[in-house]
């Protein structure tokens, strides 16, 4: 066994981390004190500037093969470069494009839609958003109602998605639709890209607990797809989208943004001072932290093995780990949170104010993050997962 | 990085887990349990042939020469199979900080009688203070011509009621810094004067109170130098409690894996208790908290084994394996039910271990006060 990086990988990784920090000389006021501020319209605008400057120097899709704009990346140095990013609050690579559909069109799409929808994704000029979830399908997302018919070279889409993070800046979206309703369940859906501008699409905003927007309504009124935006073949979409899903879950980023809260946290503690005396003077206060450090330690350690896994090409065998390193994640960032607004005391809930302490970042993580342990597979769905694979439990749901 | 293991130590594994399997069975932990001297000496024999208890020692005192991380392959078995006996306080407690301390006559004399299997080792640190700190180190050591004479009171010392040779950690001088000051012996444990008492403990693991009274040691026995050994206690320290946290990974294992086959086989209901999801929850849970521990476990210990610095990780590793192990075989009492809780069954067995475990080279409490300090805080 060896946790070390070569010296070729730790000069890569000073690379990312030195690049990171340059990239944040740029952000905006307010930069990082929650995840919705990525999607506003300043925060989006450094978002988008900022992923044009990375493709510019052939980092935005590294793991891609050359062809694409990527340099094949394995998935260790992945691993350092989004521990760098997240580390440092640098605007995560679109996950929809970049991360999802990205990989997806490269394990099943045609030459033609690849040369199509690549390329604009690794020069950041085009985002995607995610169509899958609707109202009445969440975890059980295979029993989807949203209808596409087809018409000759099209296909006739009517139907409404929910919980679209980012439908109101993407330009396009990857979608499932029900093409055989004879079929109830997974064997009738049909994996579609649209484009956002197509006529028939609207946009609703789904505005956050705590007043920022992320998540959107979209709603299909008769939409023309053409059959040539079909991903693999007609009623086969559910087994792409279990492909698409690999991609989304080795949970590194996350811990490194867990990694640098704490690390701030730790260091307010050391510098804020209540009635004459630290916040790091008081044993409540040293252990609570320590003890978010000590989580943030066993996180890390399953991400790494769940990369190696990953490494290796066991996504299959590693899938109940990845669920376990995703349910563990979010729960911690959850107890981070939490823990945070209570070192702060009554201060814990200001946002926005000359009282604020941390940027008011720790109230609004507080209410932020319930949508971390329900969105990409709840909690529960995870903790299926392993269960199922990676106990060999029977499935009786 | 490269987070498989060896063939080599897949091998060990394999080997460790086989021979565990058939030459300690439950009927045998049960009855060592209840047993005075507290191990097997013919299981103990046929661990030595095995090499196991040289595992780490070099070549040229009879041992494998085998590297800390092989060890902890070996420990995790162990663990797993709650193997009891003193295995620990002879190899991690004694036979590394003699190697890595000892004089070459020291060496000499002690390390091949360890890889032979012909002394039980242990390492007599704690006292009624119950503390790691080098503070709790109050048991004086006065020099008189070529012996020093110990005289105090060790508490919580594992095995020293059948132990060889004990390494005493004594106070032979008071200065305000409590970390000088401490020197180590290895003293006979026949010698006059010394007085064990085996406490009754959850985990039956024979921690003794050892009382010395006068007792004589030559200063060729001397472990490290006068009023310096304090940094040996702590490296000892730190691979100690690595060394509990494979074992305690194996513990969690096998509660996982009993656990987890109860499930399928016990029927309510009309079905196995294992199609009810509130209990695949609780066990999903116990695999989240297995495999958090068993990464940082095998990293920490890497670090351990390499001689990197690691305090924090450490510290981190033992925090979060204590809370690992106890709440795995806390679900895995509630998931087998009542019979869970009886003394038959093998359930309670884990679950004492755990706190015994977790009780051991620093509690979690204990850790993260070294992650805090490690932090600045």
């Amino acid at each position: 066994m060896d946790f070390e990086f070569t010296p070729e990988q730790l000069a890569l990784k000073k690379e990312f981390e030195d690049y990171a920090i340059e990239l944040m000389k740029d952000a905006p006021p307010g930069w990082g004190t929650s995840l919705e501020f990525q999607y506003s319209e300043i925060g989006w605008d450094f978002t988008k500037r900022t992923h044009k400057k990375i493709a510019g120097k052939g980092w935005l899709v590294r793991p891609w093969p050359k062809e694409y704009g990527g340099v094949d990346a394995p998935i260790v140095e992945q691993l350092m470069f989004n521990m760098a990013m997240g580390y440092h609050r640098v605007p995560a690579a679109d996950v929809f494009g970049v991360g999802m559909i990205g990989p997806t069109l490269l394990a099943v799409g045609t030459d033609e839609q690849r040369k199509e929808h690549l390329p604009p994704i690794a020069r950041a000029e085009i985002y995607w958003c995610q169509g899958w979830s609707e109202p009445n399908s969440g975890s059980d997302l295979a029993s989807l109602v949203t209808r596409a018919v087809r018409s000759g070279d099209e296909y006739i889409v009517n139907g409404q998605k929910t919980w679209t993070t980012n439908a109101h800046n993407a330009d396009w979206t990857f979608m499932l639709a029900r093409t055989n309703p004879e079929e109830k369940r997974s064997r009738g859906l049909t994996f579609l890209l649209a484009d956002m501008k197509s006529p028939g699409i609207t946009v609703r905003p789904l505005v956050g607990m705590n007043g920022e927007h992320f998540f959107n309504e979209v709603y299909f009124d008769d939409v023309h797809v053409p059959v040539r935006n079909r991903l693999g073949e007609e009623n086969q979409g559910w087994a792409i989208t279990r492909a698409t899903m690999n991609f989304e879950r080795s949970g590194i980023g996350g811990l490194a943004e867990a990694q640098r809260s704490v690390d701030d946290l730790v260091e307010a503690c050391k510098q804020i001072k209540w009635n004459g005396k630290t916040l790091a003077g008081n044993p409540f206060v040293r252990h609570r932290l320590a003890q978010l450090m000590i989580e943030i330690e066993a996180g890390n350690a399953l991400a790494y093995r769940v990369a190696w896994s990953q490494e290796k090409g066991d996504f299959l065998q590693s899938a109940h780990l990845a669920s376990a390193s995703k349910v563990y994640g979010t729960e911690l960032a959850q107890r981070i949170a939490n823990t945070a607004c209570q070192i702060f005391g009554l201060y814990g809930q200001v946002s926005n104010s000359k009282w604020a302490v941390m940027d008011g970042r720790w109230q609004g993580d507080y209410q932020f993050i319930p949508g971390t342990n329900i969105y990409a597979g709840s909690s529960e769905v995870q903790r299926n997962i392993i269960a199922t694979a990676g106990l060999g439990m029977p499935r009786t749901w | 990085m490269n987070l498989d293991f060896t063939e080599e130590q897949e091998m060990l594994r394999t080997s460790a887990r086989d021979f565990l399997t058939t030459e300690c069975p439950k009927t045998l932990v049960r009855e060592i349990e209840e047993d005075e001297k507290g191990y097997s000496p013919e299981l103990w024999q046929k661990m030595a042939e095995l090499g196991w208890m040289g595992l780490v020692i070099p070549d040229e005192y009879d041992g494998m020469g085998m590297e800390f991380f092989d060890l902890i392959i070996l420990l995790e078995e162990m663990g797993r199979n709650i193997l009891p006996g003193p295995f620990f306080s002879t190899v991690v407690l004694s036979a590394m900080p003699i190697i890595a301390a000892g004089t070459d006559e020291q060496k000499k004399e002690f390390l091949p009688k360890i890889s032979d299997g012909e002394a039980i080792f242990t390492m007599a640190l704690t006292e009624p203070s119950a503390t790691y700190e080098p503070s709790g180190v109050a048991l004086k050591a006065e020099a008189q011509g070529d012996n020093f004479v110990l005289n105090g009171t060790k508490l919580f010392v594992e095995n020293a009621h059948i132990a060889d040779y004990m390494i005493v950690v004594t106070r032979t001088k008071d200065v305000a810094s409590p970390e000088d000051g401490i020197t180590l012996f290895i003293v006979d444990g026949k010698s006059s004067g010394i007085k064990t008492e085996v406490m009754p403990t959850i985990g039956a693991d024979k921690l003794c109170e050892v009382v010395f009274n006068n007792v004589t040691v030559p200063k060729n026995n001397m472990l490290g130098e006068l009023d310096k050994g304090w940094p040996i206690v702590a490296k000892t320290l730190e691979q100690a409690a690595m060394a509990k946290c494979a074992e305690m990974l194996g513990g969690c294992e096998a509660t996982l894996d009993m656990t987890t086959e109860y499930s399928k086989e016990r029927v309510q209901y009309g079905r196995p208790i294992s199609s009810f999801q509130v209990l695949q929850h609780y066990m999903a849970n116990m695999l989240i908290y297995l495999e958090t521990a068993r990464n940082l476990i095998y990293e920490a210990a890497w670090m351990v084994s390499e001689g990197m610095p690691c305090t924090q990780l450490v510290a981190a590793a033992k925090g979060w394996t204590n809370e690992a192990y106890k709440f795995i075989t806390e679900r895995g009492v509630q998931i087998h039910g009542a019979i869970g809780t009886t003394r038959d069954h093998d359930m309670g067995l884990y679950y004492r271990q755990a706190l015994a475990a977790d009780l051991a080279f620093g509690n979690t409490d204990f850790q993260r006060e070294v992650v805090a300090r490690e932090l600045g805080l």
